[in-house]
């Protein structure tokens, strides 16, 4: 088998190996309880304090202080949400967006049955919102927004910045779930008026299990884990020290390759989309091709089904993931593509690609090469498609009886 | 990625049969794009022995939906049309050495393209008898239809009556809220898995708060003091509740309470209690306010 390439990273990246390097000695011998006195727990201390500020600095937040570690994205996004409807409990509304990470919205579902109202607002075919939709439900019944800045199916990117300046003018905080974005977007926190933001180790290169709960100074705030004082009592249990210590040279590896990301990076996403359109008719690419991480290529391949695609892809070596949500046990394509509208028979059909500064001109080609050869073969066995395009209007030839 | 068995994977990559069948005499064409899986099967049937002679498929669908197509195209090959009706969905699962639960239906469909493809043959009409739900309990693999089926069926009413009937809920215990989410949507309130108590039958926290009347809404007020007081009690306090005027509930507290410097807390925490009870915002204020106006 060739050498396998890895084009998943908005479902997880590689750790760096200076990250895993940097990790690897709080495992032995400085595995002191940075709240000891005693030098064990010092050492480990002073590496928490440093990376904190490493984190920092990525996110441009004017105060070490405003980062809190937790254990992942989906903490970090409870913790923000829960906080901000206990700190204003005269305001049950959640504004927030159809396409949002179930993180948030699966909790949000949960809260709406608790009597939460939940605003969710619509995108258009692109995957954008519409800003005016949005002003018009900013209310003092608002306890949070909460939009993500980076979606990670479509890479499409919202205006956060502009939507946290419109929810301050109301008084109402903003959270972003910037999950996909730190690391591959250049964010300044302190230059923003976003008072809470979600990030994810994972995805930039350190390890699974650490997240950063951005936490603006003077932001009401409620914990979700009591207990400890760490993290200033904000996130009780004692301190991940190994993976905060690795987040913390990921972030300042991400600061270094930021550059890389949005040239590099970009081209490298924007040849493979192009190769692949050029060779595959039926095709096109889902969400804000505009505005979108430099790193994402969401394809729709019209008339096939998404998991045969990634079992060849995967027959050669090729990881990337699919738009339909049928690999995770539900049938229904996924929210993202049907809020754009994106008609079944293309939803399904969707792949995203999703790079990283890993990945190479070669491999790129290697995936140009292997894709359209798979999609053919899929769609010999579609009953969509004729020879060499769809059958003649293909939602009238073929229409299933609804089992 | 699915545990598929190498005999799906081996279909799935290399599929018998696949393709348009132009001499095909019996076509049924089954399935749902909203849910990724559709089927045409195409049957070539001799009509004086009534043997299938060729059959054929085209899939839209995930990777083991088309090798449940495959299979089904080599299973019912040189059969009559009646043996090959006799073919089940766990049938085509077998030949397959089993399907991973969430994706039975695959095999399900393709036994239904064999009955639409056979009715299409006979000039018959065919009917979609197959209802199937969302898969709730993965470990006993029990679907919505079926759960919600012998809930009215049977006038259950918790999540052990269901676990007791169905089996669904007993494992993982990752369905239990879907699973009350059911019996909601069927008793129109959720029944607590304790034995009801002597004189009320006490259901456990709708969902949906309905607006209270005046009457019902001052019951719960005292319900939740009522809910508070042992607690007072234990510091040697209490309290009662003298006027409840709009939004401002006035209490009077007594014993160690009255004039404790914690007084406001204590107060604080009441109010707590009743806005999470009544689901409304509200004031909770010392009887002295009162008086003063």
């Amino acid at each position: 088998m060739m050498t396998p390439i890895y084009m998943d990273n908005n479902a997880t990246t590689a750790c760096d190996p200076a990250v895993v390097e940097a990790m690897l000695p709080f495992f032995t011998e400085q595995f002191g309880n940075a709240s000891s006195i005693h030098s064990f727990g010092e050492q480990v201390g002073k590496a928490l304090k440093e990376a904190r500020g490493r984190v920092q600095n990525l996110l441009g937040a004017a105060h070490d202080s405003e980062i809190v570690f937790t254990s992942c994205g989906t903490e970090s996004d409870s913790t923000a949400i829960l906080s901000a409807l206990k700190a204003n409990p005269e305001r049950r509304t959640i504004i927030t967006t159809v396409v949002e990470h179930p993180a948030i919205l699966t909790l949000c579902d949960y809260l709406e049955k608790e009597g939460v109202v939940v605003q969710r607002l619509r995108v258009d075919k692109r995957g954008r919102i519409d800003l005016d939709e949005y002003k018009s439900l900013l209310s003092e019944r608002v306890a949070l927004v909460s939009a993500m800045w980076a979606n990670n199916e479509t890479g499409t990117l919202f205006p956060v910045e502009e939507m946290a300046e419109m929810a301050h003018e109301k008084g109402i905080p903003f959270h972003t779930d910037a999950v996909q974005a730190v690391g591959k977007v250049p964010i300044d926190l302190k230059s923003t008026r976003i008072d809470m933001l979600s990030c994810s180790g994972h995805k930039l290169h350190a390890p699974k299990g650490i997240g950063v709960l951005y936490l603006r100074r003077n932001t009401r705030f409620r914990p979700l884990l009591r207990g400890g004082h760490q993290e200033r009592g904000r996130r009780a249990g004692t301190e991940n020290s190994a993976s905060i210590v690795g987040l913390g040279v990921a972030c300042e590896l991400a600061q270094q390759h930021m550059e890389t990301e949005n040239t590099t990076v970009k081209a490298l996403r924007d040849r493979l989309q192009r190769g692949i359109l050029a060779k595959v008719n039926n095709a096109f690419v889902n969400g804000d091709t505009v505005h979108r991480l430099p790193n994402t290529a969401s394809i729709a391949f019209e008339y096939v089904e998404g998991e045969g695609i990634l079992l060849l892809l995967n027959k050669q070596g090729i990881a990337a993931s699919s738009g339909s949500a049928c690999t995770s046990g539900s049938l229904e394509p996924s929210h993202v593509m049907r809020a754009m509208g994106i008609p079944y028979t293309a939803a399904h059909g969707t792949i995203r690609f999703s790079l990283s500064r890993y990945n190479t001109e070669e491999e790129v080609d290697r995936v140009i090469a292997a894709v359209p050869p798979i999609i053919a073969q899929l769609r010999k066995l579609s009953p969509y498609w004729s020879v060499d395009g769809p059958v003649e209007s293909p939602e009238r030839a073929f229409k299933p009886a609804y089992a | 990625m699915w545990d598929y068995s190498d005999k799906v994977r081996e279909h799935f990559f290399n599929p018998r049969n696949s393709g348009p069948l132009t001499d095909a005499n019996g076509i049924g064409d089954v399935g749902s794009i909203k849910c990724g899986d559709a089927l045409r099967l195409m049957l070539k049937v001799n009509p004086e022995s009534e043997i299938i002679e060729d059959a054929h498929f085209q899939t839209f669908g995930c990777g083991s939906a088309i090798a449940s197509s495959s299979a089904l195209t080599e299973m019912i090959k040189s059969k009559t049309l009646d043996q090959a009706l006799q073919v089940s969905n766990q049938d085509i699962a077998d030949y397959l050495d089993g399907l991973p639960p969430e994706k039975m239906h695959c095999s399900v469909m393709g036994r239904e393209a064999l009955h639409a493809a056979v009715a299409n043959y006979r000039g018959e009409a065919w009917q979609d008898d197959h209802e199937e739900g969302d898969l709730v309990c993965k470990c006993f693999a029990i679907d919505a239809v079926m759960i919600e089926e012998t809930i009215r069926g049977n006038h259950l009413k918790t999540m052990a009556d269901v676990t007791n009937y169905t089996k669904a809920g007993g494992g993982c215990s990752a369905c239990h809220e879907k699973i009350e989410d059911i019996l909601i949507a069927v008793n129109g309130r959720l029944y607590s898995s304790d034995a009801p108590q002597k004189g009320k039958t006490a259901p456990v926290e709708s969902p949906v708060k309905p607006k209270l009347t005046n009457y019902q809404r001052i019951r719960k007020i005292e319900e939740t003091l009522e809910a508070i007081r042992p607690m007072l009690q234990r510091d040697h306090g209490d309290v009662t509740l003298v006027e409840v005027d709009g939004k401002k509930i006035y209490v009077a507290l007594s014993g160690a309470c009255q004039g404790c410097q914690m007084e406001s807390a204590t107060l604080g925490g009441i109010q707590q209690k009743l806005i999470e009870a009544l689901g409304e915002l509200l004031q909770v204020l010392p009887v002295g306010a009162l008086a003063t106006g």
